[in-house]
């Protein structure tokens, strides 16, 4: 055997290239494992899965209360995670299990099949009056549209109608809470969180169904 | 600043720990003591500092992890601490090199603690003293006398070296 210095990082590495990094089954497995564990512990403060949509991937992310956030890609997933943490709890994982039930109303309403959500929802990522104002919005039936003006009235406070844009703009439950009903009072369509193009396309999901 | 959503916490580190864990419970324990670990870890997390070493703490709790998830293995009627014959289970990592695995089970526990430490997670020794106790040259004798060790009774490591 031939002799050689054994430098520190060497055998570190020698002993790295033994010892490889688990397999992603393994790492799949244990984070399964530990969802469930958190979950079952009532730790799982925020749990988060990503859905494909007409419309583009959706990061879904639910409290123990209910729906709290529903994203849209060009918003930026991992930035809406980043401010799940931040202003909800940083106890953030993926554990599809508790978003189950939205994910298979979201297709639903996709598919034609559904025209309202029966979801508990968490508000608390929106407050005072923007949350009056999304709160009037499931008023407004599948397939119609109301004019920011008319849900500023509504919301009790008529020349609000700047605040109202606000508050669709900032909307933590687009889809589920249906600010794409939401368009100018001269008839044009307004912005819309996840794009000009989703609206168009999910008004007109709703007026062909 | 702000800490970053736990999930990444999992993702970036939940494979080095993972290794750690194996390297100082063994294979057949490493899955209950990684869980245990990031469980604790969870739980602890909103009141981590944000500036804390992230690493470095998993690790301290995965060493408090191991020692209770092999106490409670050591426990069990019939423990299974050696790495069972599969010779065919290739593509499980934990299978990957029997030897060292059975090399790094028969080392005292401070040279095991100290290799794991140092070697896969990369904490200094003056941490890993904080940890198992001791001073720091105590931990880096440890390590040494570790590798040393894993080099003695591993000899088809050696003779890869050798070559």
């Amino acid at each position: 055997m031939t002799t050689m210095t054994h430098a520190p990082e060497a055998d570190g590495e020698r002993l790295r290239a033994a010892l490889p990094a688990p397999d992603d089954a393994v790492m799949s497995r244990l984070h399964s494992r530990l969802a469930a564990q958190a979950g079952a512990a009532g730790i799982l403060d925020v749990a988060y899965r990503t859905l494909d949509s007409p419309v583009g991937s959706l990061l879904l992310a639910a409290t123990e209360k209910g729906l709290v956030r529903v994203a849209f890609a060009v918003q930026d997933h991992t930035l809406a995670l980043r401010q799940l943490a931040e202003r909800v709890s940083p106890r953030v994982l993926r554990a599809p299990a508790r978003l189950d039930e939205a994910s298979r109303q979201l297709d639903e309403y996709f598919a034609g099949r559904r025209r309202l959500f029966d979801l508990p929802l968490d508000w608390q990522l929106s407050r005072a009056f923007r949350r009056d104002a999304l709160a009037r919005l499931p008023e407004i039936a599948y397939g119609h549209t109301a004019s920011y003006a008319q849900v500023a009235a509504a919301a009790g406070s008529p020349r609000a109608v700047r605040a109202v844009g606000t508050a669709c703009a900032t909307n933590p439950l687009p889809l589920v809470v249906p600010c794409h009903r939401v368009i100018r009072s001269d008839g044009s369509m307004g912005r819309y969180a996840g794009g000009t193009g989703a609206k168009r396309f999910l008004l007109d999901l709703e007026s062909a169904a | 600043m702000s800490k970053p959503p736990f999930e990444q916490i999992v993702t970036d580190h939940g494979p080095t720990v993972f290794r750690v864990v194996r390297a100082v419970v063994g294979p057949h324990d490493a899955e209950d003591a990684w869980s245990e670990t990031f469980l604790a870890a969870l739980r602890g997390y909103p009141r981590l500092p944000a500036d804390a070493n992230v690493e470095a703490w998993l690790v301290t709790i995965a060493h408090r992890k191991a020692i209770d998830v092999t106490r409670a293995s050591a426990r069990r009627p019939a423990p299974v601490g050696e790495v069972p014959d599969a010779p065919t289970r290739l593509g499980l990592p934990q299978d990957a090199d029997p030897d060292l695995w059975r090399a790094l089970g028969d080392l005292p526990d401070r040279q095991r603690h100290a290799v794991a430490y140092h070697y896969l997670a990369g904490l200094p020794y003056k941490e890993i003293a904080a940890l198992t106790g001791g001073t720091a040259d105590a931990a880096r004798r440890a390590a040494a006398d570790g590798i040393r060790n894993l080099r003695g009774t591993y000899p088809r490591e050696t003779d890869r070296m050798g070559r």
